[in-house]
């Protein structure tokens, strides 16, 4: 028996960022991921939400959360319809930055949770995150 | 959101709330530094005990304000960081350095106080 559950938050303005890293960290806690990965996730969230508003303008957040008698899992797919990552390989780095920023968004967000897969191309760049651990 | 920034003895207190936007923040760390300057406070503790998430653009305003405070003669100190919040931070690349921290507020005022007494720099 697997559950799921999904959400989509739409990405206009800096609150959205805090709604959308606040309702995933939720649906974590109500499948059982503990603080330590609610507080990761959420965190890659909002660095990644950010950038929609910042460089993209809007865009929109997809949560969904599964549960089956074996695992727990949160899959997040962050897109945006803006003019999309020139260098993928570059953004990943360390200190890269085209927005003045610290340049540690992308990688620091990668480092967070289990799976990062990122496609850009201008008008549309899709980031999605995956995070699961055995049900207990 | 306005977040208060209380004068005690000759130190700014101040508490930052986790669910402030990017306006708030950066509207905190002007606030922070007109205060400073109006008060004449020798000192300045940023208590984050209730931030539940620091990202990068919250980690980097804190660490600006705290630099920006140190370079108008305050001492700072920063106090309450959450544990997973610093598994988090470390876990990115990203830390506070360069801020004095104490796990939580008795131990900032504690520190503080340490240092205007043997006037470490």
């Amino acid at each position: 028996m697997i559950e799921i559950s999904e959400i989509s938050i739409d990405l206009r303005n800096e609150d959205d960022i805090l709604i959308a890293r606040q309702t995933a960290r939720k649906k974590m806690a109500d499948i059982g991921f503990g603080s330590a990965d609610q507080t990761r996730m959420a965190t890659a969230i909002s660095e990644l939400t950010r950038n929609v508003i910042k460089y993209a303008g809007e865009g929109v957040c997809h949560i969904v959360t599964g549960t089956s008698s074996s695992e727990i899992c949160i899959k997040v797919e962050i897109e945006d319809y803006g003019p999309g990552i020139v260098d993928v390989d570059k953004a990943m780095e360390d200190g890269y930055t085209t927005g003045g920023g610290l340049g540690a968004g992308l990688p620091g967000a990668k480092r967070l949770v289990n799976d990062f897969q990122i496609e850009s191309q201008p008008g549309l760049t899709k980031i999605n995150l995956e995070m699961s651990r055995p049900h207990v | 959101m306005e977040i208060p920034i209380l004068k005690l003895k000759n130190i700014l207190l101040t508490s930052i709330q986790s669910d402030m936007n990017d306006d708030d923040a950066l509207k905190y760390q002007s606030d922070v530094m007109s205060t400073l300057e109006k008060s004449g406070a020798k000192g300045l503790v940023i208590d984050i005990t209730a931030m539940d998430i620091i990202d990068s653009f919250m980690a980097r305003v804190i660490n600006e304000t705290a630099r920006m405070a140190r370079l108008m003669g305050a001492r700072v100190v920063l106090c309450g960081m959450q544990p997973m919040v610093a598994l988090t931070l470390v876990e990115m690349g990203r830390e506070l350095i360069g801020v004095d921290t104490a796990l939580n507020l008795d131990k900032g005022f504690d520190k503080l106080v340490k240092m205007f007494n043997e006037g470490v720099d």
